[in-house]
């Protein structure tokens, strides 16, 4: 963290070790309250699972963490960088913060190679050969080298997520956040992708994960994050998550996912 | 039924897709005569054709006057005098030009087409390639336009006409306009509030007024507004009008476009740290542009035929270059034969410009669909 000037810096002995710091933050659309008073820490190699039923803000939680929503209350801390209207501090955030969407949002003019390229070569000025040799190891890390030069057209949900996955990863993030990452995929093409993500959990990664996968959950998480109502209502190691949550919300919620 | 038995129909797809023969009575069936009012307008448009071909033929083929020495022949025969093409096709392509130069338009002419012909192949469509090649083609043809060194006499533009001027006034449209367009719809869509206004504000009054209207100012009220001795030129002000008026046409276009763009693109973009203009250009443009490609292609086509319009403000593109020539008394009754010839250009510019822009779509949507 030496190349972070003072001024960005938020320093205090917590946040050398937390990756992301959620402190009281709230967020309204409109009338709506989408957020409400978010408290959350997140640190660095931690993998942490959100789940709550739909509408419970966890979308929203997450897409604030790279500022693709504008937090109203509050303070965002990523990295030891406050999230602020500073535009070089947001760009700086998310090429170092990668994120995997719920409908993938791969670039469809673009082959493979050059979605994993173009933010490698024109973000962190990358040379053309040196982006591409980086593409290629990722591509085979998520076992789709054969696929380089196809266009996202032409390959199945399964296979574009996991390249949505390689691009964020060429850009070789400190943080990885998923949103609903296998929501929009066909049950058998989700392990796949999930066996993906896991492997990732392995190396170290630092994951944010807004999921119904509670299998995948119980495999991977440090720590599951509970929402309900625009609230994170309960926060627990997965263990004790699953087999004795407190909150009666939270248990209704889990009855209802693990009952069938 | 046995069929449904083997597994995501592998064997079918082994086998060659059935081939359909349709013959030519089938086809008169399902294309001309399904249902009565198709066979009634079929009926129709035969005998409208029976009773106008066979005396359109006689006039445009058999009868008509290819070559004459002079207005004589002409006069004597019943069908198209098309002689007045052969005779008068200086002026009509080449305006008030002087005679004896106008070896350097057809120069300037054949390396236009040269160029635009290397431009419009894919393989070449590069920045290395498609910059160097028309600063070498602008500068040949306006050496040649223009002349004055390397022993040319010189030309003033206002002595330009005909087709060079068209081709000048549509290069120079098109080349001017496209990039101002794409600015003026992407401030159009602009966050910041001054930029919208701004681009909003002159999108709607330039579009709320007639080209004609431009052009006249551009020719007439503008240089009221310039400073004593500064003077720009006349055939520089149509064509920048042209331009702008061009621009906020095919701004609306392009906005289009813009908004067919799913809002994921710009967050995916924005998520890999991607700033502002990196993304407009590397994801955001390409997919737009795309999708409205037969609209800009339109506009494009459209500006091609509104370099006639300049003959309000005095300058002879091909059109009134023709106009000019039928003044002669002895040529003049044959004005259809011209104007025909110049639709013939009309139409060949037009139509190789529609047909490209067709096989621009075909290339693009290979295998590149969402």
């Amino acid at each position: 963290m030496t190349d972070v000037s003072p001024v960005q810096t938020v320093a205090s002995a917590a946040s050398e070790e937390s990756a992301i710091e959620l402190i009281g933050v709230g967020k309204w659309y409109g009338e709506f309250q989408a957020l409400r008073d978010i408290n959350l820490s997140v640190r660095r190699g931690e993998r942490v699972v959100v789940c709550g039923p739909s509408g419970s803000g966890k979308s929203t939680m997450i897409r604030c963490i790279n500022r693709l929503e504008v937090h109203q209350r509050g303070t965002i801390i990523v990295d030891g960088v406050e999230l602020t209207d500073n535009l070089k501090n947001i760009e700086r955030i998310r090429s170092d913060v990668g994120m995997v969407f719920q409908s993938f949002n791969l670039f469809p003019h673009l082959t493979v190679m050059d979605n994993l390229t173009l933010a490698p070569m024109w973000v962190r000025k990358k040379p053309k050969a040196d982006a591409e040799q980086i593409a290629m190891q990722y591509l085979e890390r998520v076992q789709i080298p054969e696929q380089a030069f196809k266009f996202p057209g032409q390959l199945s949900g399964g296979q574009q997520q996991r390249v949505a996955i390689a691009r964020a990863l060429c850009m070789e993030p400190k943080i990885m956040l998923f949103d609903e990452p296998t929501s929009a995929l066909d049950p058998e093409m989700i392990k796949e992708v999930l066996d993906v993500m896991v492997e990732l959990a392995q190396s170290g990664m630092t994951m944010v994960v807004v999921t119904h996968e509670m299998g995948f959950a119980k495999t991977v998480a440090d720590t599951m994050v509970f929402m309900d109502n625009a609230e994170v209502v309960e926060v627990a190691p997965p263990d004790q998550f699953f087999t004795n949550p407190t909150n009666d919300r939270t248990k209704l919620f889990l009855s209802q996912i693990l009952s069938h | 039924m046995t069929d449904t038995v083997i597994p995501h129909g592998r064997a079918e797809s082994d086998a060659p897709p059935p081939i359909e023969k349709i013959g030519a009575l089938r086809w008169a069936r399902q294309n001309l005569f399904n249902g009565w009012l198709n066979s009634l307008l079929t009926l129709v448009a035969a005998a409208g054709l029976f009773y106008a071909l066979p005396p359109l033929i006689e006039w445009a083929l058999l009868d008509a006057v290819w070559v004459a020495a002079s207005d004589e022949a002409c006069r004597q025969a019943t069908g198209a005098c098309w002689a007045v093409v052969p005779q008068k096709h200086r002026p009509m392509l080449f305006g008030v030009y002087p005679y004896d130069e106008h070896w350097r338009l057809i120069v300037a002419l054949l390396i236009y087409v040269v160029a635009i012909c290397v431009t419009l192949v894919p393989r070449f469509f590069r920045r290395g390639i498609v910059l160097p090649l028309w600063i070498f083609a602008l500068t040949g043809i306006g050496l040649m336009l223009w002349g004055g060194v390397f022993g040319l006499t010189y030309v003033d533009t206002s002595q330009w006409g005909g087709l060079p001027l068209t081709m000048v006034l549509f290069t120079g449209t098109v080349v001017l306009g496209m990039p101002i367009s794409v600015l003026l719809a992407l401030g159009r869509r602009s966050s910041l509030p001054a930029v919208k206004t701004v681009c909003v504000t002159f999108i709607e009054s330039i579009r709320g007024v007639p080209l004609v209207t431009i052009l006249f100012v551009s020719a007439v009220v503008f240089p009221l507004f310039l400073p004593d001795g500064v003077d720009i030129n006349k055939l520089f002000r149509a064509m920048v009008g042209m331009a702008i008026f061009f621009a906020c046409y095919q701004a609306e276009v392009i906005r289009g476009g813009l908004q067919a763009i799913p809002r994921g693109q710009y967050e995916a973009a924005e998520a890999l740290g991607l700033g502002y203009w990196h993304m407009t250009r590397k994801i955001i443009l390409p997919q737009a542009l795309r999708i409205c490609l037969p609209g800009i292609m339109n506009h494009i086509i459209a500006a091609f035929k509104n370099t006639s319009l300049v003959l309000i403000i005095g300058l002879f593109d091909i059109l009134t270059a023709t106009s000019a020539v039928l003044q002669d008394p002895l040529w003049s009754r044959f004005f259809v034969e011209a104007y025909l010839f110049v639709a013939l250009v009309y139409f060949v510019f037009c139509f190789a410009l529609s047909k490209y822009s067709q096989g621009l779509e075909r290339r693009l949507s290979e295998g590149r669909r969402l």
